[in-house]
């Protein structure tokens, strides 16, 4: 149902700015210059090679593409390398101010707002469909493919259809142990995997108003898994002391306004929900905890631009602090970026995953696309803080993966079977 | 432009990780990706396939990763057009870019025999015969903005003539 208004969204408004026009609609198409452009170890190399075909020997600005080694690195196989070396190469050849090596580098969702690149009101493209992560800072950003990729190197622009826009209001205040995981996870599961195809997801509400940052990157990175353009959060204070000390530059915040046109609106009250697990093979096979449990597990892995910050570290070592993960069970934790890594070393929270005989990598995407660091075998199941769980997402096509919070994976691993953390804690 | 081809089916949701799986990812070349193409999900497909196929699909088609390295893998298999009741946002835009032929028909093509029946696809008229029986559907038509991607043959194409106008 239409709600009546005249006013424009968020999304709108940043659009409406950059090609100065008063008033946008969904489905209009602009073409706009984009502020960012980022690439990956899959992607850039396909839109490299399309960016040889402009012929030219320069990008559109050095400064505003970002390339990111992440997916196959530490280079997993010799393929791997090769491809890693042709973004090294790039980034020498055309003098890149942002290519992030490894050692220096992260999962590209959390190392580019931790690195102060994303401020709000910005437009970004990344060849990687969680680059909606970025909607948290209130930027307007979407995934593209590799050849939007090169064309925007070239000529620092994109076109876009301007989204129609949803709006998700969370209200009363998150019990115990559950998270912005669990509330992406309870939306997708509500309107599935094309619930949002093609739209803008609005999250707002009072459990949005307290939630901190990284549960909201957790929240618009997730935006895609219901086929959604972007996902976005209205900058408050919570963003702002996020980019305090991270952002140099001025930067305009944009809002909705109050009579905002949404094509729909969604509203959930969270005040009793339980923490959330998606079964494969989709992110909207979603149900509570408490008719996961007893789901044996072979792996655990606690990581990946969705939940490898700080936050959801703390969270996984409270539940593991002082116990062993189940005999048989692997854990993998995976600190999502090299800052993150060192905080949590400095935090003891690493000791923490050690005592209890996890696994702690040095940051990847790794196993969450089946790339390396943690395949599974024919038959095995794995828990992961990851984002999709299709079919052999993770390893052999009989493998299975199941979706949740840093939380219920850090109390799953200790128990080997999927359960609340209130209950291993207890 | 005009096509015909022999059909396989698919149904809803059809991910990307399923078109080509990630495990492939460390190449760019179309061909080599084309020998896994639907592997986890059809591991027969890659044999069966025959240059010319169309593939005929349900709801939300090439959801989830935005690797280009899925319609790639289509094309590179010889696919001449997919058919789906709807395409995930990403893999519509990565297909339109590179010049693979994609239509959205939001009628029932679930019936047909894969691997047997065949269809004629008319671009232009946007409409699909089924030569068997020779009934005929409406797909939706492109917007201008995407028929002009197309005539200049994708998107490096129609930038590379919009940097040359200026």
């Amino acid at each position: 149902m239409m709600s009546y208004g005249n006013g424009m969204t968020m999304v709108e408004k940043i659009f409406a700015a950059r090609v100065e026009q008063d008033r946008l609609s969904p489905g209009d198409l602009v073409n706009v210059k984009v502020d960012l452009a980022l690439g990956n170890d899959i992607t850039a190399p396909v839109a490299i090679k399309e960016f040889k075909r402009f012929g030219l020997d320069r990008v559109f600005d050095p400064e505003k593409i970002v390339l990111v080694p992440d997916h196959f690195t530490p280079n997993k196989d010799i393929a791997a390398a090769e491809q890693a070396l042709v973004l090294r190469r790039f980034a020498e050849d055309y003098g890149l101010k942002y290519y992030f090596e490894v050692g220096r580098m992260g999962i590209e969702h959390a190392l580019l707002p931790e690195q102060g690149l994303v401020r709000p009101g910005m437009i970004i493209i990344g060849a990687d469909s969680h680059t909606c992560t970025y909607g948290a800072i209130g930027a307007f950003a979407t995934g593209v493919g590799s050849t939007d990729l090169a064309a925007a190197m070239a000529s620092g622009e994109a076109w876009f259809k301007v989204p129609p826009t949803i709006r998700f209001e969370y209200s009363g205040h998150l019990p115990e142990w559950v998270s912005g995981k669990d509330l992406i996870l309870l939306t997708i599961g509500d309107i599935g995997v094309d619930g949002a195809r093609y739209r803008a997801m609005e999250f707002a509400g009072t459990a949005i108003d307290t939630l901190p940052m990284d549960g909201r990157l957790t929240m618009a990175n997730m935006a895609i898994e219901a086929g959604g353009k972007c996902g976005y959060m209205q900058p408050d204070q919570i963003t702002f002391d996020y980019l305090e000390g991270r952002v140099a530059q001025a930067y305009t915040s944009v809002y909705s306004d109050q009579d905002a046109v949404y094509e729909k609106r969604y509203t959930y009250d969270v005040s009793n929900l339980e923490p959330q697990v998606a079964f494969p093979p989709s992110p909207d096979n979603v149900y509570p905890v408490s008719e996961a449990k007893g789901v044996k597990l072979d792996q655990v892995v606690i990581g990946s631009c969705t939940n490898g910050r700080i936050d959801d570290l703390r969270a996984a070592a409270s539940v593991i602090r002082g116990r062993k993960i189940k005999k048989g069970l692997r854990l993998l934790v995976i600190p999502a970026t090299q800052q993150i890594y060192r905080q949590a070393m400095d935090e003891g929270l690493l000791a923490d995953f050690i005592d209890a005989e996890a696994a702690v990598s040095t940051p990847t995407c790794g196993p969450c696309l089946g790339g390396h660091m943690g395949i599974l075998a024919r038959g095995e199941r794995a828990l992961a803080t990851t984002n999709r769980n299709f079919v052999g997402r993770m390893g052999h096509p009989e493998s299975e993966v199941f979706l949740s919070s840093p939380a219920v994976a850090a109390a799953s691993a200790v128990a080997g079977t999927i359960v609340h953390p209130g209950e291993v804690l207890s | 432009m005009i096509l015909q081809g022999r059909i396989w089916l698919f149904g809803d949701n059809i991910d990307t990780d399923a078109i080509i799986a990630a495990r492939y990812l460390s190449t760019t070349e179309p061909r080599e990706l084309a020998a896994h193409l639907m592997e986890d999900i059809k591991p027969d497909f890659p044999g069966l396939v025959q240059n010319g196929d169309i593939i005929v699909a349900g709801n939300n088609f090439g959801c989830g990763s935005s690797r280009e390295h899925a319609p790639l893998a289509i094309k590179g298999a010889g696919i001449s057009c997919v058919i789906a009741r709807s395409f995930a946002r990403i893999f519509y835009r990565n297909s339109i870019n590179i010049g693979l032929p994609i239509l959205e028909c939001d009628e029932d093509l679930s019936g047909l025999r894969a691997g047997e029946d065949q269809l004629k696809v008319n671009f232009d008229l946007g409409t699909i015969t089924h030569l068997q029986s020779g009934r005929e559907y409406q797909a939706a038509p492109f917007p201008p903005f995407m028929q002009e991607l197309i005539s200049r043959g994708g998107l490096v194409e129609y930038v590379k003539a919009r940097l040359e106008g200026c």
